[in-house]
């Protein structure tokens, strides 16, 4: 009886836990949307709603490799950069598709490519373990950063044309041709389709597609590998399955986030700052600063993180300063054993609950 | 660890309180405003942005800088039209979304007129956020096409496929013979740009172009590789379309392996005199095509890099030369335009798409009006200058 009611008590803060992510993100999303809509947004909030989305599906996708399966992943703007390019290559192909449909089966070929690419590079890289992992995910997603850099992809009348060397290597028609990707220059000219519902949209399905996949039975296998792989693979869980099922999917949703992204510029380059090694440790900053495994928490510090350089833009210079020490901050206050002893003593639930602060693990 | 997660939730929610609160004040300012022009008079709001932090640092704060300073001169000189211009500027640290992030935050600012970007792949993104707002966009420095594909982006700059052909047909002109060896950076717009006109343009003068290296922002600290197969290729000119700081390393590294082939570049060597613990006497013999000199005597030019200096501590490259003729050139064509800052941003900028058509800028990059046929709406008309560094200066080559 006892182990019954531990068991559903268990059962009912996951779900507690999930409604309050679920609940808290659709009152940010009426909240916003309703202000979109009277217009009472200022301009640079309205340019920042999309690449929010953009980052919080990321931080979650990356904390399902990094906090659910336990491996370091640093290679994860790859696979966004893959999901940008392939759905803006899509979408310029198909200039007379209506909108809507267009940018729906962008975001799905973004994810479907991304996944791919994902399986393809999780085979070799997903024997490895914790720092070599780490050092091959980076490699991956320079890789693909590099290759994006040295595409040319044109089309004309004859067909489509490839290039690793530059434009005038296509042997494409210089007058009929269009050229889609251009080596450093990307793709220009991407139909901005994305929008804040849209937007929201996908980061809802990304959120129920993780929560559930954590809380099921899969979910717990991950889990074991994570906590203990030895004992896992004693007690028969296929490792390789579970870790290339957590990496892809987690693959896939970046794919959905670099869609997104695709379709929110006129322009997609893949510069260093953006696309590489840098951009994918951001992504890693907000799965810790999050709370290494919280999903909420990965979703909270993307837009913390997001919103202080933008907010800060009136005292210029200063503020890539002052970025740096919000993280330091953050970092000891989450962390440090003395302000988490402080925290638990002062503990807002405690006081709101009259509980023991204690009750987390 | 629930707690920190409450704590954090709870900043956030403040911050983005706060971030709604200023936006809906729109009150919060983005750049230092120009002396004389208080917020409840009437003004010009002009906007630069570039990277001021970052990689490309350098170009972004010279431009920002141009700007400035080409604004304080004219609010001095009794402003545009009468009206003192509000000067405003934002950070995009060479990024395509945080220079929509600049541009949009300068908007809340209340800003009517763009003068930016710097770079090139945040020009082409904002091109497309002034063209939804009919803003007028004046890019002292995005050198692509695509920059000023909209009939409300003007240029001050050259692009890239003019240097590409400029060069090759200079080189052409005086050095039928050469053997060439290009060595470029693929990872930026910029020089890829170029070497795919030069190339293109090469081919098509008969040129002898025996070999073409490429190197990528990660890889440009090291290329005694690509150095090495211009010389193993017997290459007795180095074509260089790339930024000033990169060549320098390459004029280093050839010289440390005993290699001394002719150097041609394109506006962005414009700088490498300046290069930090560069031996300049490597640079001796290098030739380069830029619009701006700036150990020009000219009087214009002499005050432009006294004021600078003075101002911000730096000799001021081309970058800063084209933000400081573009704020002049919108100045020009809002006088021949006869607007007041009365008028709406769309207004302003259907005024300013006949006007720059109007206009003559006696500028620091030359004489410059802007063409207004369909194939180059937009482009600006100047003529490059060739020049030699010789004895540490800018000597220019007459044809």
């Amino acid at each position: 009886m006892g182990r019954i009611k531990t068991y559903f008590s268990t059962m009912d803060r996951t779900s507690r836990d999930d409604f309050i992510t679920y609940g808290g993100l659709l009152v940010v999303f009426i909240v916003m949307q309703g202000l979109l809509s009277a217009g009472m947004l200022s301009n640079q909030m309205r340019g920042l709603l999309v690449p929010l989305c953009v980052y919080a599906i990321m931080a979650i996708a990356l904390n399902l490799v990094v906090g659910t399966l336990g491996e370091l992943s640093i290679g994860h703007a790859g696979f966004m950069c893959v999901g940008a390019f392939s759905s803006a290559f899509f979408s310029k192909i198909n200039p007379d598709m209506p909108d809507l449909p267009r940018f729906i089966i962008a975001i799905i070929i973004g994810g479907v490519v991304a996944g791919i690419f994902g399986f393809l590079i999780g085979i070799p890289v997903l024997r490895l373990n914790g720092d070599y992992l780490a050092i091959v995910t980076l490699a991956f997603g320079e890789i693909i950063k590099n290759i994006i850099n040295a595409l040319y992809v044109g089309v004309d009348e004859k067909g489509y044309h490839f290039s690793l060397s530059s434009v005038n290597d296509m042997g494409m028609d210089p007058l009929n041709g269009n050229i889609i990707i251009n080596g450093p220059q990307g793709v220009t000219g991407t139909p901005r389709s994305a929008t804040f519902a849209i937007s929201m949209v996908v980061l809802f399905i990304s959120l129920i597609v993780i929560l559930n996949l954590t809380h099921s039975r899969d979910g717990r296998a991950i889990m074991a590998v994570r906590d203990n792989y030895i004992a896992a693979e004693s007690v028969g869980i296929n490792i390789t399955r579970y870790k290339l099922t957590a990496f892809t999917i987690s693959a896939v949703i970046s794919g959905f986030a670099g869609a997104l992204y695709a379709h929110n510029l006129a322009t997609l380059v893949a510069t260093p700052a953006r696309f590489g090694y840098n951009m994918s440790i951001m992504f890693l900053v907000f799965v810790v600063l999050g709370g290494i495994g919280s999903t909420r928490g990965a979703i909270v510090a993307s837009v913390v993180l997001t919103l202080i350089p933008e907010l800060l833009r009136p005292i210029q210079s200063y503020r890539m300063l002052i970025y740096a020490i919000v993280l330091i901050v953050i970092m000891l206050v989450n962390w440090s054993p003395k302000s988490r002893a402080f925290m638990e003593t002062h503990s807002l639930k405690r006081f709101l609950f009259k509980k023991g602060g204690k009750e987390d693990k | 660890m629930k707690n920190a997660k409450r704590l954090l939730a709870l900043a956030a929610a403040g911050l983005m309180a706060v971030g709604m609160l200023a936006g809906c004040g729109g009150s919060s300012s983005s750049g230092a405003s120009a002396e004389g022009a208080s917020s409840d008079e009437l003004v010009w709001v002009i906007g630069c942005s570039g990277p001021l932090t970052g990689d490309a640092a350098a170009y972004g704060n010279d431009v920002v800088h141009g700007a400035e300073l080409a604004a304080k001169e004219i609010n001095e000189a009794g402003g545009i039209n009468g009206y003192q211009i509000k000067y405003i500027y934002g950070d995009d640290e060479h990024d395509t979304e945080k220079a929509i992030n600049a541009y949009n935050t300068m908007k809340d600012d209340g800003m009517q007129i763009f003068l930016g970007c710097t770079t090139t792949a945040p020009t082409v993104a904002v091109a497309a956020e002034t063209l939804n707002d009919n803003m007028f966009q004046l890019t002292p420095s995005g050198s692509a096409l695509d920059c000023i594909a909209n009939d409300n982006c003007f240029a001050v700059c050259f692009n890239d496929p003019q240097q590409g052909a400029k060069s090759a047909e200079y080189i052409s002109t005086h050095f039928p013979d050469a053997v060439i060896a290009t060595i470029y950076d693929s990872s930026t717009a910029y020089s890829a740009g170029i070497e795919a006109t030069f190339e293109a343009e090469a081919a098509n003068l008969g040129l002898k172009v025996v070999s073409t290296e490429a190197f990528t922002g990660d890889t440009k600290t090291d290329l005694s590789a690509q150095i090495q197969k211009a010389k193993d290729a017997g290459a007795d000119l180095v074509f260089l379309p790339i930024y000033y700081d990169t060549a320098a390393t390459i004029l280093t590294q050839a010289n440390n392996m005993g290699y001394a082939p002719a150097f041609f570049g394109c506006d962005g060597m414009d700088g490498i005199l300046g290069v930090e613990n560069f031996d300049t006497s490597l640079a001796e013999g290098l030739m380069l095509l830029t619009p701006f000199a700036a150990d020009a005597t000219d009087d214009l030019t002499v005050n432009f890099v006294k004021n600078f200096q003075e101002a911000y501590g730096k000799i001021p490259n081309q970058f800063g030369a084209d933000a400081y003729d573009g704020m002049y050139a919108i100045k020009a064509a809002l006088e021949d335009a006869k607007i007041t800052p009365e008028a709406s941003v769309s207004d302003i900028c259907e005024a300013l798409k006949t006007s720059m058509f109007n206009i003559t800028i006696e500028g620091l990059t030359g004489t410059v009006t802007w063409k207004a046929d369909a194939e180059n709406l937009g482009e600006p008309d100047k003529t490059p200058k060739a020049v030699r560094i010789e004895n540490g200066a800018y000597v220019s080559i007459e044809d």
